[in-house]
C-alpha cells in the first residue's frame, strides 16, 4: 500500500443552474490573455448538446484516453510511444479552432468614432483569428439551454449512443448543465502522451500541471486527454490546462470556479488512495466495473491502518485529518451519490458528479400520479425526463444500476425530510429502503443542503517544509512564464476588450496546415521557443497568400 | 428563477431536499423547469384560466364538499369573504353584485360610515360592523379599533345558514368567449336594512361555478364539464394543461397548505406579469394562496419575483430622494401614463375603451378613448399627471396668491372648474406641454425598458424610427383630449445620460456623463426579497473622468444653483397632489361611486410651496429643518425623529446648523438613521404610534432592537439583517425570516384596505364596468381586433404571425451587461429570437439564420435560435438585447434593426387609473397603470441572408 493524497472535487448537477459564473471567473483569472482567447479551463455545457470542443466525447474520432489491450494492459488510444513519435509532426487528432470556436470581438471603437449619419452606428463582429469582419456561427457555448434544438443536439455523441430515436420533442424535452474542469486523473493519459515529460502530477496533492519550460508544443496531450481539457496556447506554442487553482488551494482556499459557484454545488476535499492499486483498477476488463474499481483504490482515512500508512508515506497529520473531514469522501464513499465522469476512459478521473433529478414525464402527470408520495417518488425515478441511460453513459459506462441507486437515494432523502419538515413522525423504512439509516439521510441532507463554506471546502494548506514536493513552486511564481497569467498583458476579454489584438494568427494556420498537409514541414521544434518564425514552420503570411 | 434570481436559486434545490414539491408553470422548457417535479406547459397568457380552475377545485373540495376548519377560520378572519354585498338590478332588471353593505346603509351617518363594511354575525344573528376597516383608521371613534380582533363576532361565510332571503340568480361576466358573455348563477341572500344582500363567499362560489343544492342557474355538472367556467375541463383547451393534472395539483396545493399550516407558495415570475390583464391573472392566483390560508405565513403565500424593487430603509430614503426634509409635498408621477402621452402612443390607439368593458357594465367606457379616461383620472385627482397644467405652475402660484392670498388652492380649483386653467393631459401635443429635458440615470431607456421604442424615437427624440402604425381615424380619436393634426416629432431639447457603458440610450444622448461603476462608489443596496442591507464600498476610486452618481448630481446642482440664483431666484410653486393612499384621501369616493366635476366630483389637492432655486445645491447637501417639525411619515405612521437629527448633527457634522449630507457616506448614514428597519428606536416609536390606533400590542416586535442603530460602517463589515418595523408587514423578530403579512395575521393589524382584510371583491364603479369585481379569466388581447394585426397563426410566403414575448434573459435583467464580450461569447454573440422547430420549419428558417420580425410598432432583425424547448405559436426575444452589437439593417425599413421593444408599445388599462378610493388610491411605486406588452404579436419571416450594416 502506497498512500497518496489527491485533491478532488464533486459537483452536484442537481443544483447547477447554468449561470456560467464559474466559467467567467475562471476565464478572468486564468485565460484572459492573447493566445488562449478560445480557452475555457472551466466550461459549462448544456446536455444534450455537443459540448466543448464539439463532440469531444466521441473517442473514435478524437482518440483520447486509454484502451485495454488484449493482454490486459493499458495503452493510449492514440497509439503507443512509437506510433506517437512517428506522428509527432502531423498529429491528425486535434480539434480545429472551428471545433472549439473562432473567437471574436466587436468594433466597439466604431460606436464612439462613427461620424454623424442617418443610422445609429453598430459594432460588427470581428474574428480574433483573422482580424476581419466575420459572421458568428459557433461559440464557447452555442447550444446554451437547448439553443439550436435538434440541429445541434443531434450531434451529441452520448445521445446517439442511448437511443435510436435521437430526435427531441417539446413534450419530452429535457436538459441539464454539465460544468467541467480538468479531471486531475489518477491515471492521466495526457501525461502519458507527452513526449517531453512536461506534464506531471504533483506528488503532494495530485494536481496535474504542465511544466511551461519543458513543454515543446507537441500537442500530443491535447489528443491524449479524452476530456479535451488541455489547450494549445497559440502565442507561446505551449500546452496549458486547468491548474486546480493551485496557488489558492495551497493556502487553503477553494478554486475560483468553486469560490464563485452561485449554485453552491461544488465540494472540494482530499481523497487518500493506494497508488499501487491504480494501474490494476484502471485495467479491469469490463468498463462497467471501472466505477467500483476506482472506488476500491480509495483508502478510508478513518481506518487507523490507513492513517498509519499515510504517515509513513509522509502525509502530514493535518492532511490526514482533512481527509477524514472530506466532503468528497462522504459523497463518493459514505453516501454513494457521486459518480465519475466517463470512467470508461480509464484515466481514473477525480472530479465526480451527483446526477441531476428532473421533472417526471407527462405520462405520470396525466394519470393522476402523485410524485409527492414516498412510494411514488421512488417509482418516479424511472419516469424522470432525463433518461437514466443518458446519465449512465456519462457516469457509469452505460450501467444504469448505480445511477438509479443514486437517484433513489436522493428521492428517499426528499421523502424522508418531507415528513420531518411537516412535523410528522419520520419513516425509517424510507431510509432502509435505499440502504441507509434515518441519521445518515439527515447527515447527507445537511451536506447537500445547508453545509456552509468550510464544510463544502475542506482544504488543508500546503506545508512549507514540503515545498519540494510541489516541485517548481519552490522558486518564483510559477505563473510567471511568457504569456502566462502571472504576466501583464490583458487579452481581448479584459479592460481592452475593444481592441483587436493581431495574435499569432500564424499558429492557427500552422495548426490547420499541419492537419491537412501531405508532407509536414520539418522543423526542429525542440529549438523553438514559441517566438519568432522559423523558416518552414509557418505557412506564408496572410498578406502573402489568399486565405483558404 | 435560476435566470433572474441567480443568487437565490440554490435555495430552491435545497428546499426540495427538505421535501418540497415543485410544480413549474411555463410555456417553454424554461431554465426553472429543472427544479420541477412536474411541468405544466400552460400557453402564454392563460395562467389566469389555470388558476381559476384550480380555485374551482379548492372551493369545491375544501369549502363545499368538505369544510376545512383551518381554511374557513382563515378566510373569516383575514379576508372579505364574509362581508355582505348588495345585489342591484341592471337596466334589464337582472341582479348583479353591487357594493359592500356598510354602516351607512345601516343608518349610521358619520363621514366614515360608508367605509365600515358589514358582516352577518352568527352569534347575535344580526348585521354587525367588525373592527379594522378603513372607517376606523382615521376617525376619532376608531382609535383603538383599527384591528382585526373579531371579539365575540362570529361572521357567517354564507347566507345559506339561517337566512331569511331567497336564492336569486345573479349575472356575472365571462370573457373566454367572443364576444364576452354572461353567466347566470344563483346565490343565497338575506334582507338587511332594506337591501337584498349576499356574501362575497357566496358570490365567489357562483363565479367559480361551484354548485350547491337548491341554487338556481347554470352550473358545471362535473370537473369534466368543459362548457361551463371554471372547471378543470374548461381550462384544458385554453391552457393546454390536462384537466386531471390541473385538478390534482390544485388538490395537492390545498392539502399541503392544510397539513403544513399554510406553507404552500406561488412564486410568480415576469411571465404572468406585463399582460394587459395581468391584474386578473394575479387575482386568480392570489385567490389560491388566500383561500388556503397561506398569506402571512412563513414558507407560504405569494412570492412576487418581478418588479418589486422596494427599498428596505424606505423612510430615510424617501426623505432624501424627495427632499421631504426641505419641502413637502413632492411631485411624483406614474411612468406609464407619462410615456403613453409624451411619446404619442395614445395617437395610435385605434380602439374604443368600451371594447374592454363587461357585458354587465353600464357603458361608462363606451365611446371613450383611453386618453379621455386618463384625463378624467388626472382631473379627479386619482392619478398624478405631469406636467399638470397647461401653464407654468410658478405663474399659476403667483396668480393664485395675488388673487386669493389666504386660500390659493380654492382659486386654482375654481380656475380649473371654470376652464380658465387647463390640464396639460388634455392637450399633450401642445408645445408648452412637451417634455424638454430628460435625464437618464441608472437606466437604459432605449435599449431596455422603453416599451414602444420606435414611438420614443419618432415623437420624443425626433430621430428616424421604424414605426409603421397608422394613427387613429377621426372617429376613433379622443373627445376630451385635443387632437393636433400634425403629431410632434422631437419634443426633447436635451437628452442627458449618466452611464459607464455605451448603450442604446447613450447612442442617442446629447450629453453622456461618464459614471462610476458599483465597485467605485459608496452606496446602500437592499430589496424586499432579502432581509439585509448591504453596502457598496469602492474597490478603487472612480477612474478617468468618471464620477459617482452622488458627485455628478451634486456638481449639477451646484452649477444649476449658481445660474438659478439670478435667473429664477425665490419663487412660489404650486404642487398638485393626487388623492393618496394611507391618508384620509382614501375616503374621497364613498362606495367607489364615480362622480365627475359636474356632479361634485373630486379634485387633486393644490399646495403652494416656496422654491429657493439658488439654494438647491446647499439644500441637497444638508438635512433640512422641516423634518424637525413634521417628522417622517411612511404608510400612515408618523415618527418624531429629533433624536436622530441630533445624532446625525454629531456624527455627520453640521453646515449652517444642519447635519451634513455632502458625501455619499453621510447621505447613507442619514438614510439608515431615519428608517425603522435600520434604527430600532424609530421602529419602536412607529409601532407605538400604530398601537394607539390599533389598540393592540406591536412595539414588542422591535423592542429587542430598540437600542440598535445600524451604521454605514456596520453594513460595510457585513450585510446587516434589518429590524422589524411598521414600514413593512413582515416580522424578523427573534431572527426569523421576513415573510409579508405576518404582522397582519399574527398581530391582527389590518391590511390597508377598505375592510382591513384581503379582498376578493372590489366594488368600484370602474372595476364593475370592466367586469372584474371578482377573480375572473381574461384572455390576452386580440391584436387583430384591436389593431388590425394579422391573426395568430396566419401564414404567408416564408412568414408567420406569432405571439411575441420578451422574457427576462439569462445574465441581464434590465440594463446591464449581457452584451459584454464574455457573455456574448458564451451565447450567440448578438441579438436572437427563439422559435420552435415547427414554426421555423413553416418559414423554412434554420438555426442561426437571419430573420425579421415586423409589426405595426416596428422592425427587428436578429438571428433565429431554433429549439424544441419552445412551444409552437410563440417566439421569444429576450429582454435588453441592445442595438449596439451586430444589428444589421432591416429589409422591411432599410433602417437599423431595432431592439426587443421595437415591436412593443404601452397600452393603458382603464381600471389601473382608478384612485381616491380605499386601497385603490395612488401611492408611489404601489398603484398605477402597468407597462404591459405581452399581448403583442408579430409577423416573423426568413429574410435574405446577406445582411448589410
Ligand atoms: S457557477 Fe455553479 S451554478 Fe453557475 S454554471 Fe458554474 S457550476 Fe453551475
Amino acid at each position: 500500500m502506497r498512500v497518496m493524497a489527491q485533491m478532488a472535487m464533486v459537483m452536484n448537477l442537481d443544483k447547477c443552474i447554468g449561470c456560467h459564473t464559474c466559467s467567467v471567473t475562471c476565464k478572468q483569472a486564468w485565460t484572459n490573455r492573447s493566445g488562449v482567447e478560445y480557452v475555457w479551463f472551466n466550461n459549462v455545457e448544456t446536455r444534450p448538446g455537443q459540448g466543448y470542443p464539439r463532440t469531444y466525447q466521441d473517442q473514435k474520432r478524437w482518440q483520447g484516453g486509454w484502451v485495454r489491450t488484449r493482454r490486459g494492459r493499458l495503452k493510449p488510444r492514440s497509439g503507443g510511444r512509437v506510433k506517437r513519435l512517428l506522428s509527432i509532426f502531423a498529429n491528425p487528432k486535434l480539434p480545429s479552432i472551428q471545433d472549439y470556436y473562432e473567437p471574436w470581438t466587436y468594433e466597439y471603437e466604431h460606436l464612439l468614432t462613427a461620424p454623424a449619419g442617418d443610422q445609429t452606428p453598430v459594432a460588427r463582429p470581428t474574428s480574433l483569428i483573422t482580424g476581419k469582419q466575420t459572421r458568428i456561427t459557433w461559440s464557447a457555448n452555442w447550444d446554451d439551454s437547448l439553443a439550436g434544438g435538434n440541429e445541434t443536439a443531434g450531434g451529441d455523441p452520448i445521445l446517439a449512443r442511448v437511443s435510436e430515436q435521437v430526435r427531441q420533442e417539446y413534450a419530452k424535452a429535457f436538459m441539464f448543465f454539465l460544468p467541467r474542469i480538468c479531471e486531475h486523473c489518477l491515471n492521466p493519459s495526457c501525461a502519458a502522451s507527452c513526449p517531453s515529460g512536461a506534464i506531471y502530477k504533483r506528488t503532494e496533492d495530485g494536481i496535474v500541471l504542465v511544466d511551461q519550460d519543458d513543454c515543446r508544443g507537441w500537442r500530443m496531450c491535447v489528443t491524449g486527454c479524452p476530456y479535451k481539457k488541455i489547450y494549445f496556447n497559440h502565442r507561446t506554442g505551449k500546452a496549458e490546462k486547468c491548474t486546480f487553482c493551485f496557488p489558492r488551494v495551497e493556502i487553503g482556499i477553494p478554486t475560483v470556479c468553486s469560490e464563485t459557484c452561485v449554485g453552491r454545488l461544488r465540494y472540494i476535499g482530499l481523497m487518500l488512495y493506494d497508488a499501487d492499486a491504480v494501474a490494476r483498477a484502471a485495467a479491469v476488463a469490463d468498463e462497467t466495473d471501472l466505477y467500483a474499481a476506482q472506488r476500491s483504490v480509495f483508502l478510508d482515512p478513518h481506518d487507523p491502518r490507513v492513517a498509519e500508512a499515510a504517515r509513513r508515506s509522509g502525509i502530514p497529520e493535518d492532511w490526514i485529518d482533512a481527509a477524514r473531514r472530506s466532503p468528497v469522501w462522504d459523497l463518493i464513499m459514505r453516501y454513494e451519490v457521486a459518480l465519475p465522469l466517463h470512467p470508461e476512459y480509464r484515466t481514473m478521473p477525480m472530479v465526480w458528479y451527483i446526477p441531476p433529478l428532473s421533472p417526471v414525464v407527462d405520462v405520470l402527470r396525466d394519470t393522476g400520479h402523485d410524485a409527492e408520495d414516498a412510494g411514488n417518488l421512488f417509482g418516479a425515478v424511472d419516469a424522470l425526463r432525463i433518461p437514466v441511460e443518458y446519465l449512465a453513459e456519462l457516469f457509469t459506462a452505460g450501467d444504469t444500476a448505480p445511477v438509479t441507486a443514486v437517484l433513489r437515494r436522493l428521492a428517499a432523502m426528499r421523502a424522508y425530510q418531507r415528513r420531518v419538515n411537516l412535523g410528522e413522525p419520520p419513516d425509517e423504512s424510507i431510509a432502509t429502503g435505499v440502504g441507509m439509516t434515518g441519521q445518515r439521510i439527515q447527515d447527507m441532507y445537511r451536506l447537500l443542503a445547508i453545509a456552509k463554506y468550510d464544510e463544502r471546502y475542506v482544504i488543508p494548506a500546503a506545508h512549507a517544509e514540503a515545498a519540494a514536493g510541489l516541485e517548481e513552486l519552490a522558486t518564483g511564481c510559477s505563473l510567471d512564464y511568457e504569456g502566462g497569467p502571472g504576466m501583464g498583458g490583458t487579452g481581448p476579454f479584459g479592460e481592452s476588450s475593444g481592441r483587436y489584438e493581431p495574435v499569432a494568427v500564424e499558429n492557427f494556420h500552422a495548426l490547420r496546415s499541419r492537419q491537412t498537409a501531405d508532407s509536414p514541414a520539418r522543423v526542429n521544434l525542440l529549438n523553438w521557443d514559441g517566438k519568432g518564425r522559423p523558416e518552414g514552420l509557418f505557412p506564408p503570411r496572410r498578406d502573402e497568400e489568399e486565405r483558404p | 428563477m435560476p435566470v433572474t434570481r441567480t443568487p437565490d436559486a440554490h435555495w430552491m434545490a435545497e428546499a426540495r431536499y427538505r421535501g418540497q414539491k415543485v410544480v413549474v408553470v411555463s410555456p417553454d422548457y424554461a431554465d426553472s423547469v429543472k427544479f420541477a417535479d412536474e411541468w405544466l406547459p400552460a400557453a402564454p397568457g392563460t395562467d389566469g384560466a389555470l388558476a381559476m380552475a384550480m380555485g374551482h377545485v379548492i372551493l369545491k373540495e375544501f369549502f363545499v364538499d368538505r369544510v376545512t376548519p383551518r381554511f374557513v377560520d382563515y378566510v373569516t378572519r383575514y379576508t372579505d369573504l364574509p362581508y355582505l354585498v348588495t345585489l342591484v338590478p341592471g337596466a334589464d332588471g337582472a341582479l348583479r353584485p353591487g357594493k359592500f353593505l356598510t354602516a351607512a346603509d345601516l343608518g349610521e351617518t358619520d363621514r366614515e360610515a360608508a367605509f365600515r363594511p358589514v358582516v352577518w354575525d352568527g352569534a347575535t344573528n344580526a348585521a354587525a360592523v367588525p373592527n379594522g376597516s378603513l372607517g376606523h383608521r382615521y376617525a376619532e371613534a376608531g382609535v383603538g379599533r383599527w384591528n382585526l380582533d373579531l371579539g365575540d363576532l362570529r361572521p357567517t361565510l354564507s347566507c345559506v345558514e339561517g337566512a331569511d332571503g331567497e336564492a336569486v340568480e345573479v349575472e356575472l361576466p365571462r370573457f373566454d368567449t367572443t364576444p364576452a358573455g354572461v353567466l347566470r348563477r344563483g346565490v343565497p341572500t338575506r334582507r338587511v336594512a332594506g337591501h337584498t344582500v349576499t356574501t362575497v363567499h357566496d358570490l365567489m362560489l357562483a363565479q367559480y361555478g361551484v354548485a350547491r343544492a337548491g341554487l338556481p342557474g347554470r352550473w358545471p355538472s362535473s370537473y369534466q364539464d368543459g362548457d361551463e367556467p371554471y372547471t378543470p375541463a374548461w381550462q384544458e383547451p385554453i391552457t393546454g394543461v390536462p384537466a386531471a393534472a390541473c385538478a390534482r395539483i390544485a388538490r395537492e396545493f390545498a392539502d399541503n397548505a392544510d397539513r403544513s399550516g399554510g406553507r404552500s407558495m406561488i412564486i410568480m415570475g415576469a411571465g404572468t406579469n406585463h399582460w394587459f390583464h395581468s391584474d386578473t391573472i394575479y387575482r386568480a392566483m392570489l385567490a389560491l394562496t388566500t383561500l388556503t390560508g397561506c398569506q402571512g405565513v412563513n414558507g407560504g403565500g405569494w412570492a412576487h419575483y418581478v418588479g418589486q424593487e422596494k427599498c428596505r430603509p424606505v423612510t430615510g430614503w424617501a426623505q432624501l430622494a424627495f427632499g421631504l426634509d426641505w419641502s413637502r409635498p413632492p411631485r411624483q408621477m406614474i411612468g406609464t401614463a407619462y410615456w403613453y402621452l409624451h411619446t404619442d402612443q395614445w395617437r395610435y390607439d385605434t380602439y374604443d375603451a368600451g371594447v374592454l368593458a363587461s357585458p354587465t357594465g353600464d357603458g361608462r367606457f363606451a365611446g371613450r378613448h383611453t386618453a379621455d379616461l386618463l384625463a378624467q383620472s388626472a382631473r379627479l385627482g386619482w392619478m398624478p399627471s405631469m406636467p399638470t397644467f397647461d401653464r407654468n405652475p410658478l405663474d399659476v402660484a403667483d396668480e393664485a396668491l395675488a388673487e386669493r392670498p389666504d386660500d390659493p388652492a380654492s382659486y386654482v380649483d375654481e380656475a380649473l372648474r371654470g376652464g380658465r386653467l387647463g390640464f396639460a393631459g388634455q392637450d399633450p401635443d401642445a408645445p408648452e406641454n412637451w417634455p424638454r429635458v430628460l435625464t437618464v440615470w441608472r437606466a437604459n431607456l432605449l435599449g431596455s425598458s422603453a416599451k414602444g421604442n420606435e414611438y420614443f424615437l419618432r415623437h420624443l427624440l425626433g430621430t428616424d424610427a421604424s414605426l409603421r402604425a397608422a394613427e387613429a381615424a377621426p372617429e376613433q380619436r379622443p373627445s376630451d383630449v385635443v387632437w393636433r393634426d400634425a403629431a410632434p416629432e422631437g419634443k426633447l431639447d436635451l437628452l442627458l445620460s449618466l452611464d459607464f457603458r455605451m448603450t442604446s440610450t447613450t447612442l442617442f444622448s446629447d450629453v453622456v456623463l461618464p459614471a462610476a461603476t458599483w465597485y467605485e462608489k459608496h452606496d446602500l443596496s437592499s430589496t424586499d426579497m432579502h432581509p439585509f442591507v448591504h453596502a457598496f464600498t469602492p474597490a478603487i476610486a472612480p477612474p478617468w473622468q468618471t464620477r459617482t452618481d452622488f458627485a455628478a448630481f451634486h456638481a449639477l446642482a451646484r452649477a444649476f444653483s449658481d445660474l438659478a440664483a439670478t435667473h429664477l431666484g425665490v419663487r412660489k410653486d404650486l404642487v398638485v397632489v393626487p388623492l393618496l393612499h394611507d391618508t384620509p384621501d382614501a375616503l374621497a369616493t364613498p362606495g367607489g361611486v364615480v362622480r365627475d366635476w359636474a356632479d361634485g366630483g373630486t379634485m387633486p389637492k393644490f399646495v403652494v410651496v416656496e422654491r429657493d432655486y439658488g439654494a438647491v445645491a446647499d439644500k441637497m447637501a444638508a438635512l433640512g429643518p422641516l423634518l424637525d417639525r413634521l417628522g417622517t411619515t411612511t404608510k400612515g405612521v408618523t415618527v418624531d425623529v429629533n433624536p436622530e437629527i441630533q445624532t446625525l448633527a454629531r456624527t455627520n457634522g453640521v453646515v449652517d446648523g444642519r447635519p451634513r449630507l455632502d458625501t455619499d457616506v453621510r447621505a447613507a448614514e442619514a438614510i439608515l438613521a431615519l428608517s425603522g428597519t435600520t434604527n430600532g428606536r424609530v421602529a419602536t416609536a412607529g409601532f407605538h404610534f400604530l398601537e394607539r390606533r390599533t389598540g393592540t400590542a406591536l412595539a414588542d416586535l422591535a423592542a429587542e432592537h430598540e437600542g440598535k442603530r445600524i451604521t454605514f460602517a456596520d453594513t460595510q463589515s457585513r450585510p446587516v439583517p434589518v429590524i422589524t418595523s411598521p414600514e413593512w408587514s413582515g416580522s424578523e423578530t427573534g431572527g426569523r425570516r421576513y415573510s409579508p403579512f405576518t404582522i397582519n395575521t399574527e398581530r391582527l393589524k389590518p391590511w390597508h384596505t377598505l375592510t382591513g382584510r384581503q379582498h376578493f371583491f372590489l366594488d368600484h364603479d370602474w372595476i364593475h364596468e370592466a367586469g372584474e369585481a371578482l377573480p375572473v379569466f381574461r384572455p390576452p388581447l386580440d391584436m387583430h381586433a384591436l389593431f388590425g394585426e394579422p391573426r395568430l397563426g396566419a401564414t404567408g410566403e416564408l412568414e408567420i404571425t406569432l405571439r411575441y414575448l420578451t422574457p427576462h434573459s439569462k445574465w441581464s435583467i434590465h440594463s446591464e451587461y449581457q452584451d459584454n464580450l464574455i457573455m456574448l461569447t458564451l451565447s450567440r454573440g448578438g441579438p436572437t429570437i427563439w422559435i420552435s422547430e415547427a414554426d421555423a420549419a413553416r418559414i423554412r428558417v434554420r438555426d442561426n439564420e437571419w430573420v425579421e420580425a415586423v409589426n405595426r410598432n416596428g422592425v427587428v432583425v436578429a438571428r433565429a435560435v431554433v429549439s424544441h424547448k419552445m412551444p409552437e405559436g410563440t417566439v421569444y426575444m429576450y429582454h435588453a438585447q441592445e442595438r449596439v452589437v451586430d444589428v444589421p439593417k432591416a429589409e422591411a425599413s432599410g433602417r437599423r434593426g431595432g431592439i426587443h421593444n421595437s415591436l412593443t408599445r404601452l397600452l393603458v388599462k382603464p381600471t389601473h387609473l382608478v384612485g381616491g378610493y380605499a386601497q385603490l388610491s395612488f401611492a408611489f411605486n404601489y398603484l398605477g397603470p402597468t407597462g404591459n406588452q405581452r399581448d403583442e404579436v408579430t409577423v416573423i419571416r426568413r429574410r435574405s441572408q446577406e445582411v448589410e450594416y
